[in-house]
This record gives structure tokens, sequence and C-alpha cells, in this order.
């Protein structure tokens, strides 16, 4: 296996679901390019599919006239991904952990914590303009392609 | 994604392609449920297998259908999971909730 020096790769979409398609294709696009296994794809795009989602539903309030903006980087073995959207913010901790037993049969809360078990890193920010931005790495060594 | 429906006796099996995710896949599989609990199917089986990835808002409508079809006093069970899909349901904890079957027979056999 090959990983190249550095890729990058900026993009800037409307909120709106149909474009996480489009944030996962150019992600694997790069991450070919960078010689990144295949074998890793699926929880490097379950975990980008779930910050661009929380972008434009929570973030953005699904209004298509705001913009969520990625920044994609893959460096020797670590990919590094920021979801930036154009919300008022929130705090995750006072997201509840879904797996405590009186959360289990809640229908929604477990996007944050999708993103944290299939990453290697992910920390929140707030953007200078109120919003949300999401940074996540996953090192090829550290996860050998599986979720644990 | 894709679905396919069948009707064994009291049972409907629902099975599931592609990809189960925001936007699409969550409504549809709720719809799906719905028609079902309609049509006077309380019992459902979901067959996963060619279901090639699952977000969190498709795993939180799993989640909801399953307490919508407790409620009216079926079940909601599960069958033919990936590899991957297995590991998400074990991370989330939701093994603990719903039934999971590799075989189809037996699962028949469970309701």
């Amino acid at each position: 296996m090959t990983i190249n020096n550095t890729l990058k790769a900026n993009l800037a979409l409307s909120s709106r679901f149909e474009n996480i398609e489009v944030a996962e294709r150019a992600l694997l696009d790069l991450c070919r390019r960078a010689g990144w296994p295949s074998e890793d794809d699926y929880w490097l795009t379950t975990a980008l599919r779930e910050a661009v989602a929380n972008a434009i539903r929570h973030g953005n309030q699904q209004d298509p006239k705001r913009l969520v903006r990625l920044e994609y980087s893959v460096h020797d073995s670590t990919v590094r991904i920021s979801v930036e959207d154009e919300g008022s913010g929130f705090d995750p901790a006072d997201v509840p952990n879904p797996t405590d037993a009186e959360n289990l049969l809640r229908p929604s809360g477990r996007g944050i914590f999708y993103m944290r078990q299939f990453m290697s890193h992910v920390e929140f920010r707030s953007t200078p303009s109120g919003g949300t931005a999401v940074l996540m790495e996953r090192k090829l060594e550290a996860t050998d392609g599986n979720p644990d | 994604m894709k679905s396919n429906i069948r009707d064994l006796g009291d049972i409907r099996i629902i099975e599931l392609g592609g990809k189960i995710t925001i936007g699409t896949g969550d409504v549809k599989i709720r719809e799906l449920v719905n028609q079902a609990l309609e049509d006077g199917k309380k019992e459902i089986l979901f067959d996963l297998g060619d279901v090639k990835a699952i977000d969190s808002s498709g795993i939180g409508e799993m989640v909801a259908c399953y307490t919508t079809v407790t409620k009216r006093g079926g079940h909601l069970k599960l069958m033919h999971l990936s590899p991957k899909i297995n590991d998400i349901l074990q991370v989330t904890q939701l093994i603990t909730v719903f039934d999971v079957f590799d075989d189809e027979r037996e699962a028949l056999g469970s309701f």
C-alpha cells in the first residue's frame, strides 16, 4: 500500500440531504487518489455522513441557502475531515449517551456516538459566526478497519 | 433503498436492500411498517441481507418501528445482518433490543 504525502479537497454544499452522497463520493475519490485502502471506507463514510447530516438538519435547519463547508485531507496514514455549518451552535455535552438503558429506545441521538465510535478523534468547535465545526480524524493503524 | 414484501401466514417479511439512510431509507421503512400494520400484519421480520449501509437515522427509524409494532401487540425481528450492521447493533447496544437471526426458518419459528 502506498499513501501519498498530502491530498486536500474543499467543498461547499447547500443543506440538502441528497448532498450527503456528494460529500461521500468526494471523500472516497480523495482517499483512492491518496492510496487509502477501500477496506476502511465503510467506517470513514459512516462518520462523515453523520457529521454532514447533523450539519444539515440541526445546524442549518435544512435551509438550502445555508452552506455546509467540508475540508478533507489525507496525509500519510491519517484522514482529517472538517464539517462546518452555519447554525447557532450546540454543546455536545448536552447529548445523552444513547447506550444508557433509558435511551436505548430513543429514535434519535446516535449521530455523535457513531462519529466517536468510528473515528480515532472527534472534536467540536464553535466557528467565528457561531456555527459548529466538527473535526474528525481516522488513523489507519489505530483502527485497522474495525469500529472498536 | 430497495424493498420487497413476502407474507408467510401471519408474518410479513420485509426484504430491504441498499442504503437505509437519512431522507430516503429511513422514511421508507416507516411506510413499509405502517403498511404492514394497516394490512393487519403485526408480526414483522426485516431481512437486512442486501442492506449496504445504515446510518443513525436508519437505526433510529428501526427503533421507532420496533416501538410502534410492540405497542400494537406485535413483534419486529431482524435477520441476515451483515458483519458491519451487526457491529453497529453491537456498539449501539441495540443487539439487546432486537431478536436477530441468521436462519429464516428459525426466525419464522420464533414468532
